[in-house]
């Protein structure tokens, strides 16, 4: 087969869901850093999101297959740590599915902007920690619904 | 690299390495224990990221020792005497105030050191450095709350919190006494002057400690035998038990 572009890979990568927060893509999440052919071999960077997290093994089996799928047949992974991920990769588009899926996007302030289900700006703060290392607990004091809030890190 | 700065390396690595290895499993052990969900969550948060990090790190002595082990084999296939975690890591749980206060004293040393490691002259250490002084900025900012709210909470968890105080804060000292391998670190650059973080961390812990209501111990005591390996509490052995049981029980396991 024909090697096909980095930029076509990474159209491939950005149909493959985040496993923890499905919702989004891989390339939404800002993990997958470079995309090259080494030879006969695809090489691609990825970066983890948090140091422990244990959706890192099922992200690089994911991206093995959905390689795979699409007819590459050597792949070589790289583990990247420098620089380190940032919220601030997360895509515009990915933002906005957060925001639909019911997780409020990260803000520089530290705190989400708004109820991600009635838009309302009236909250608290449950825990620092929420259901994955990239998320907190958050609460709005309008609708009384929680929710989750993507860490601004 | 000549074999002196690879052997200060991984001995530095060992150091870094087992104490969040140590202390995540330590955190690990609330897992399903905690007074309140959110707490739960947070502390197993916590270790999850303190246990990510030791990957690093123990993944970094394994290459620089160059025998061919990995940081499993690091964690899993050593006992006691070769651990070089401060001691204070290695401490039980006790109860939630006096996991939260080993918490924060450890927190507010590890961000001054990780910090000071993003300057460090080898990359593979300011690289672990600049991912993990994130994680341990997060930690530090939730202990630090946790401390000052129970501290200066009710007249029993403000007795707690003292009490935990005084247990632990001996154990603070021996993370900023030098030996020869801290020295010859900071002599390459790889690591600052240990002493030079104690007026920062004084600083910070006594700010703290104020707004928490509690009182410092006035005693600079330290107890020491952790970061040399010359001797362990006799907590680690029991730890390690627990810990490497699969490794013991089913030597080689894998899956």
């Amino acid at each position: 087969m024909t090697q096909p572009s980095p930029l076509e890979v990474m159209r491939w990568l950005d149909q493959v869901p985040d496993p923890e927060i499905p919702a989004i893509s891989l390339v939404d999440l800002g993990i997958i850093r470079h995309v090259e052919w080494a030879g006969d071999a695809l090489e691609v960077t990825v970066t983890p999101t948090y140091s422990g997290c244990p959706a890192t093994s099922i992200i690089n089996f994911e991206i093995e297959k959905a390689l795979r799928d699409n007819g590459v047949e050597k792949v070589s992974l790289k583990r990247q740590i420098s620089p380190p991920w940032t919220t601030d990769w997360l895509s515009e588009k990915g933002r906005e599915k957060l925001e639909a899926y019911g997780i409020a996007p990260p803000q520089p302030a530290g705190g989400p902007a708004q109820c991600p289900r009635c838009q309302s700006s009236d909250l608290e703060k449950l825990s620092q920690f929420g259901s994955t290392p990239c998320k907190a607990q958050w609460r709005c004091k309008s609708c009384l619904e929680p929710f989750d809030y993507f860490k601004c890190i | 690299m000549s074999g002196l700065s690879k052997s200060v390396l991984y001995d530095f690595c060992l150091r870094m390495g087992d104490n969040t290895l140590i202390l995540g499993h330590r955190v690990s052990e609330w897992c399903g224990h905690a007074p309140v969900l959110e707490e739960d969550i947070a502390l197993a948060n916590t270790a999850l990221d303190l246990i990510g990090q030791t990957q690093f790190w123990l993944g970094l002595a394994a290459d620089v020792q160059g025998e061919g082990k990995s940081a499993d084999d690091l964690a899993f296939l050593r006992d006691a005497w070769d651990f070089r975690n401060g001691l204070l890591c290695e401490l039980p749980n006790g109860d939630f105030g006096q996991t939260l206060m080993r918490q924060y004293l450890f927190d507010e040393w590890h961000w001054a050191m990780l910090t000071a490691l993003q300057n460090s002259s080898e990359k593979r250490v300011s690289d672990i450095a600049d991912k993990a002084v994130k994680e341990a900025s997060y930690h530090l900012e939730r202990s630090r709350d946790t401390v000052i709210g129970l501290g200066d909470g009710t007249a029993e968890s403000h007795d707690r919190m003292q009490a935990a105080l005084d247990y632990l804060y001996p154990y603070v000292g021996e993370f900023f006494e030098a030996d020869t391998v801290d020295e010859a670190a900071a002599k390459e650059g790889i690591a600052p002057v240990l002493e030079s973080l104690r007026e920062g961390y004084d600083a910070a812990i006594k700010a703290t400690m104020d707004a928490a209501t509690l009182r410092l111990p006035d005693s600079r005591f330290a107890h020491k035998g952790g970061r040399n390996g010359r001797m362990h509490t006799e907590h680690l052995g029991h730890l390690l038990t627990n810990m490497q049981w699969l490794q013991r029980a089913y030597p080689g396991a894998s899956w």
